[in-house]
């Protein structure tokens, strides 16, 4: 991944506040938590369409894990702990 | 549109027929007293178990302290089986609380020290949400929005500690088919199926 050049005049923005490289939360597959309960648990945490929530949901079933959403770490970390409360199996991990 | 109230005996029919969602908003469904004491009985539980090992910093997950404390050996009671006790730091808290990091121990360390409090407070809300909502001798009842999908939180909770504690994987739909029906696994997965429908029509009610 490259990095901008540097600008002798660029204010002081934190760097945190734009990553170059996002982070991702992780959604596995597990045998219990129901396909219709994961489809409904993307929509009402991340607001996405039903159709959009069915894709990812099936391509944790299928391929076994997807990323559902992208952002700063912290953010990142939100969503995880949300998911957590949910009953979901999901991970913090930095998109490479 | 509620019909005549079929009293506590209902037909079978009305009792399988999980939650349907309400005109008005919300949902709702009825319970047999048993069925009613059987959640009860399982939030309750799960609930005890989330909220027992909550010490600072994860302590008191240390081995022994295999006595009476064991939430699940009630649920084996109830089901005329005992199982081994489990050890404080067994795969069912693993699950209800995971690690936020995958190959990164320390971050996941980090993330458990500043998260898992909130975490475990709010499961054992969601567990007395459903206590406070379902009477322990069942009936008909009725959930807003907001309380139902508390239920599905506290419903998918206790699949996810029965699914460690039978070790459900993909297949296990087909193997309970065969399962001999006095293996005492064949009456927890039962009331596991059963949940699993309960939670299916919950989610279908509120979509």
């Amino acid at each position: 991944m490259s990095v901008a050049p540097a600008e002798v005049e660029r204010p002081e923005v934190r760097e945190e506040a734009v990553p170059d490289t996002p982070w991702v939360t992780i959604v596995w597959n597990d045998p219990v938590n129901l396909m219709s309960y994961v489809t409904y648990v993307f929509q009402q945490v991340f607001g996405y369409p039903r159709r959009k929530a069915e894709k990812l949901m099936l391509d944790v079933h299928h391929k076994g894990k997807a990323v559902v959403s992208a952002g700063t770490r912290e953010s990142m970390e939100r969503d995880v702990a949300v998911l957590h409360g949910y009953g979901l199996w999901a991970t913090v991990s930095h998109d490479k | 549109m509620s019909g005549p109230d079929p009293g506590d005996t209902g037909e079978v029919g009305d009792l399988m027929g999980g939650f349907r969602a309400r005109r008005k908003g919300g949902v709702t469904a009825r319970f047999a007293p048993t069925q009613a004491g059987l959640i009860r009985s399982l939030v309750s539980q799960v609930g005890e178990l989330i909220a027992d090992q909550a010490g600072p910093g994860g302590a008191g997950r240390g081995p022994g302290d295999a006595g009476p404390g064991n939430p699940l050996d009630d649920v084996a009671a109830l089901f005329g089986s005992t199982g081994p006790a489990a050890p404080p730091d067994d795969p069912v808290l693993a699950r209800l609380l995971p690690d936020a990091y995958r190959d990164d121990t320390e971050a996941a360390g980090e993330f458990r020290r500043f998260t898992e409090q909130e975490l475990r407070s709010g499961k054992v809300a969601a567990a007395q949400t459903v206590l406070d909502t379902l009477p322990p001798d069942g009936g008909r009842i009725e959930l807003t929005e907001e309380d139902a999908q508390v239920w599905l939180r506290a419903l998918n909770d206790v699949r996810l500690v029965l699914g460690v504690r039978l070790d459900i994987t993909e297949d296990t739909a087909q193997r309970s088919q065969d399962l001999d029906p006095a293996d005492p696994r064949a009456a927890y997965l039962w009331v596991y199926d059963w949940l699993t429908y309960l939670q299916e029509t919950l989610v279908r009610a509120l979509w």
